[in-house]
């Protein structure tokens, strides 16, 4: 797999270097938090420069993270962060570009530069807080809000159809897709990790619970007791097991991944062995998002390489440039046909 | 039987045909050969927004006028001396221009009963007497271009595409242009497929020899030299001079150029020029819509590239909202927009100038931004280059308005010394101008503008946004106090600019009785209407603004100086209703909106109108 070019080195850094004094504030007991802390935890070991960081988002509760990491931030407008992070990758490419976006701002109104990002493969890494809600202008359904979803803007229930996001990220040809739960800090520092390290653009879908509009969206995965019967940790490489016993696997039937018991009937060589570089595994695994019957996937779902804009961008620039030499402003004032008048 | 020829000071040709007889090309190859005889000129082109509507209808006429002379020109012409008509739908749309005795050159062959039909002719006015008040060059240019290439390898459809030059080569040799630029021109065109290139220098030659021998002709017209500032020129569009006036100013400040765009007429050459120069470093990024290439833009900006955005007015709208989230992080950025007639979609190939209310005052909020407007094709260069040095140096938004008319219009170019060209400063901050409490993102130097500090600097990271921030440290702020404050200095820094702004050319007396101010793409041809003016003894100056936000300092002083005031806008009033606050006095108005421009009779008979 190959890596980012974003600069590795040995350096000195520890969590103290990336948060700034200001107060945070988001409300007590708000997932973004964790998010937060383990950002702060993972970036002082990825061996980048802290000056090296530019953190961009656009407008809701999740947008203020720049304002607490000490690193280069910029907190824009809404929607639109993706398309701004790009433009900060094509004129620097040493840096290494983060966008903070929610599930309104990144698939509601700037669902449009979500998809587009993706699909050019710009270096970035695309981090979404999905709580299934408009959290900032106070507690509407956002495109991700489960059909049937009481808020404010729906008191009958939603008859909105959510996007499931990163079945999104996979339709616009992403080549880096991790899922992660805000209380989750092994999950999160690893998907952090990866995105980091991964060449192109990285999306990173976080299940953040918003304590004030939408407790316990994701209850069964977020509570300790009912997470390993409906969270599937997947791992490259390993079958797809999980349950409190480690005692349930997934195969495939009928074209459909489905839940079995491991025993007598069957055994780990039956099921389906994860694999993050093939698209019809992270398409089954998406599949089960939604699907009560089977757990929902966290983990890397798919890391495959592709060809990504910023590198074609300086290619580009230098073979042409080495077929027409180095523009000089003569050579472009003159370039059509010219006459002097004496 | 020898043939006269006829010196005149100018001329005005229009090549009108169907969309895809070719009409551009052929009046762009006239145009070379033009400036090569050294004589002065301005060109517009007028065509359809639709890329082929059927053949042979009236939505379907491709036209090209250009006007040269050998005296300064300032406009492309109000009315052709010569119509260069290729259909009857062409004769159809642009023969009430042509003047009084004018001259008309058609293809006959093409004057066929459906095509006469399709135009709304009921009789053929090649035949019918209709055109007597003209001179009419009826030629089988169709019959003639396949005779001429009977022993070619080309498609008889391929025979038929080549009429254009034949049409070219009678009015080189009508006017006394060289026919060998065009020549050079077609042969590297069609490198890869000489035999076509060889039966359109066959076909042009023809048509050159076809003037020079068949006796209709009788008279050819001579256009003596321009008197034009020695030096270098070349001809160039506006929008080719602005993309280059870009890149200029990012070399100038060791800067490379990143541009944010999408698609959009008639904006677009500005797009396509910049993408050819990846060896100028020059990164052009085709986001996925209008928001998103400003977005892109900022991001650039924001990362240290001189980073601009290019578009008309519908895109404009889009952009309204991250123009102002650049205002309030005060980062350099040039918005280009090349104006065409609205609302709405409106008319995308018809220039307009009824963006500027929206560029000076068009934002939520108390939020001000520089604007300056280019007044003729090569002006676009200059204004592309202070726009981008007005950005940088007073860490601001800059719009610049440009429109169809100039944007695809084209004239000479004097090409400037690189050398000479205006210094270009740019100082970003370094590591060690982080004081004791940190980094202070909105200090402030003496024009009140803030430090460019940029990602990758150590020890200088810092937060900016759409957020109000304190000034000074930058940390978010809803502070009453402060928001007063901000908004104040962004409000001065426009003001500031008057600073940078050279007193005011006045062409005619600096006081008398009638001021004619205008601004952008109207120049040339109030100056004709001013000139007729004051030919006759008329008490009347020009005055063109070149900054529309802020105003030049000397503006009001100026006015004063004049007993009445006229402004003539191709919109509905637009630079009259911000004046009218500024100069507290009345204002004598000229409107149109016909996606047109305006013609110099019309300012002439309003200047007379009003000096009776």
């Amino acid at each position: 797999m190959s890596e980012t070019n974003v600069e590795i080195q040995d350096l000195n850094l520890t969590r103290k270097d990336f948060v700034p004094g200001n107060e945070v504030r988001w409300c007590p007991g708000c997932g973004d938090y964790s998010v937060l802390a383990n950002m702060q935890k993972t970036l002082p070991v990825m061996g980048v420069k802290k000056e090296n960081y530019a953190f961009i988002s656009g407008i809701g509760c999740s947008s203020r993270f720049p304002y607490y990491m000490n690193t280069y931030g910029f907190h824009s407008i809404h929607g639109r962060a993706p398309a701004i992070a790009s433009g900060v990758k094509l004129a620097n490419p040493e840096l290494a570009v983060w966008v903070i976006t929610g599930d309104g701002d990144g698939f509601s109104i700037g669902g449009n530069h979500m998809i587009h990002a993706l699909r050019r493969n710009i270096d970035m890494n695309i981090m979404l807080f999905n709580n299934r809600i408009y959290g900032l202008t106070k507690g509407q359904y956002s495109p991700t809000s489960l059909l049937g979803a009481k808020t404010k803007s729906s008191p009958f229930g939603s008859i909105d159809r959510p996007f499931n996001p990163s079945a999104v990220a996979l339709g616009a040809n992403a080549t880096f897709i991790s899922r992660a739960l805000d209380v989750d800090a092994k999950g999160l520092q690893e998907s952090i990790k990866r995105a980091q390290r991964h060449k192109g653009a990285s999306f990173i879908e976080v299940y953040q619970n918003c304590i004030i509009f939408n407790d316990g969206e994701f209850s069964d995965v977020e509570n300790k007791a009912t997470r390993p019967d409906n969270a599937l940790f997947v791992v490259h490489g390993e079958p797809m097991i999980f349950g409190k016993e480690q005692d349930k696997g997934i195969i495939m039937k009928d074209n459909h991944p489905k839940v079995v018991h491991l025993g007598p009937e069957w055994n780990e060589k039956d099921l389906l062995v994860h694999d993050e570089t093939n698209q019809i595994i992270t398409n089954l695994l998406l599949e089960m998002t939604f699907d009560t019957s089977t757990p929902t996937p966290f983990g890397v779902l798919r890391a495959v390489d592709g060809p990504t804009y910023d590198d074609m961008m300086v290619e580009q620039i230098e073979q042409v440039t080495k077929i027409k030499g180095e523009g000089t402003l003569e050579d472009l004032f003159y370039s059509g046909d010219v006459w002097e008048v004496k | 039987m020898a043939k006269k020829v006829i010196r005149i000071n100018d001329a005005t040709i229009r090549f009108a045909g169907d969309s895809g007889d070719g009409m551009q090309l052929t009046g762009t190859r006239f145009t070379e050969a033009t400036a090569i005889v050294g004589n002065d000129l301005k060109t517009i082109p007028n065509y359809p927004s639709e890329i082929r509507a059927p053949l042979g209808t009236l939505a379907g006429v491709s036209a090209f006028q250009l006007m040269f002379g050998s005296q300064k020109v300032f406009t492309p012409g109000d009315l052709p001396d010569t119509l260069v008509a290729m259909n009857p739908a062409a004769l159809k749309v642009h023969l009430r221009d042509l003047k009084k005795g004018g001259t008309i050159l058609a293809n006959s062959n093409a004057f066929t009963a459906k095509n006469l039909k399709m135009a709304g002719w009921e009789t053929n006015p090649l035949e019918d007497g209709s055109l007597e008040g003209f001179t009419l060059f009826s030629i089988e240019m169709s019959r003639l271009v396949k005779i001429a290439l009977e022993d070619s390898d080309l498609t008889s459809k391929g025979i038929e595409r080549t009429k254009n030059m034949f049409a070219l080569g009678v009015l080189f040799w009508m006017y006394n242009r060289p026919i060998e630029p065009t020549e050079e021109w077609l042969r590297k065109k069609f490198a890869k497929n000489p035999s076509v290139a060889e039966a359109n220098i066959t076909v042009m030659k023809t048509g050159f020899n076809y003037g020079e021998t068949t006796e209709i002709f009788t008279t050819s017209y001579a256009v003596e030299k321009a008197e034009l500032p020695k030096g270098k020129y070349r001809n160039i569009t506006g929008n080719v001079a602005v993309s280059y006036g870009l890149v200029a100013a990012a070399k100038k400040a060791g800067k490379e150029l990143f541009l944010g765009s999408y698609p959009i007429t008639p904006a677009s050459e500005i797009l396509h020029t910049l993408s050819t120069l990846r060896n100028h470093g020059v990164k052009t990024f085709q986001a996925e819509d209008e928001i998103a290439g400003i977005s892109a833009a900022i991001g650039a900006s924001y990362a240290g590239d001189l980073a601009v955005t290019t578009t008309s007015g519908p895109g404009m709208a889009l952009k309204t909202e991250a123009i102002g989230l650049a205002i309030i992080t005060e980062l350099p950025l040039v918005i280009v927009n090349v104006q065409r007639g609205g609302p709405s979609t409106g008319m995308p190939t018809k220039m307009e100038q009824s963006d500027l209310l929206q560029a000076v005052v068009g934002r939520n909020s108390d939020a001000r931004i520089p604007v300056l407007a280019a007044k003729d094709p090569a002006d676009c260069f200059e204004c592309a280059y202070e726009a981008a040095r007005i950005a940088m140096k007073y860490m601001t938004p800059v719009i610049l308005l440009s429109d169809g008319y100039l944007g695809q219009g084209s004239g000479p170019w004097q090409i400037p010394d690189p050398k000479t060209l205006p210094k270009i400063e740019v100082n970003h901050p370094t590591s060690s101008d982080r004081g004791e409490d940190g980094f202070m993102p909105y200090a402030r130097d003496e024009n009140e503008t803030r430090p460019w500090a940029i990602p990758g600097t150590p020890g200088l990271e810092h937060r900016i946004g759409g957020l109000e921030k304190e000034n000074i440290t930058g940390m978010v702020s809803q502070d009453p106090e402060n928001h007063q404050l901000m908004t104040d200095i962004r409000a001065r820094k426009v003001d500031n600019i008057k600073n940078d702004i050279p007193p005011s050319d006045i062409h005619g007396e600096p006081k008398g009785k009638l001021l004619v101010l205008g601004w952008g793409s109207t120049h040339g041809v109030i100056h004709v209407a001013v000139d007729r003016a004051l030919a006759k003894g008329k008490s009347v100056s020009q005055m063109h603004l070149r900054w529309v936000s802020p105003f030049p300092s000397d503006l009001k002083a100026i006015c004063d100086s004049f007993d009445e005031i006229l402004i003539p806008e191709v919109n509905s009033g637009q630079l009259a209703l911000l004046l009218k606050g500024e100069l507290a006095r009345k204002i004598h108005q000229l409107n149109i909106v016909r996606g047109e421009p305006f013609r110099a009779s019309e300012i002439e008979d309003k200047i007379n109108e009003i000096l009776g």
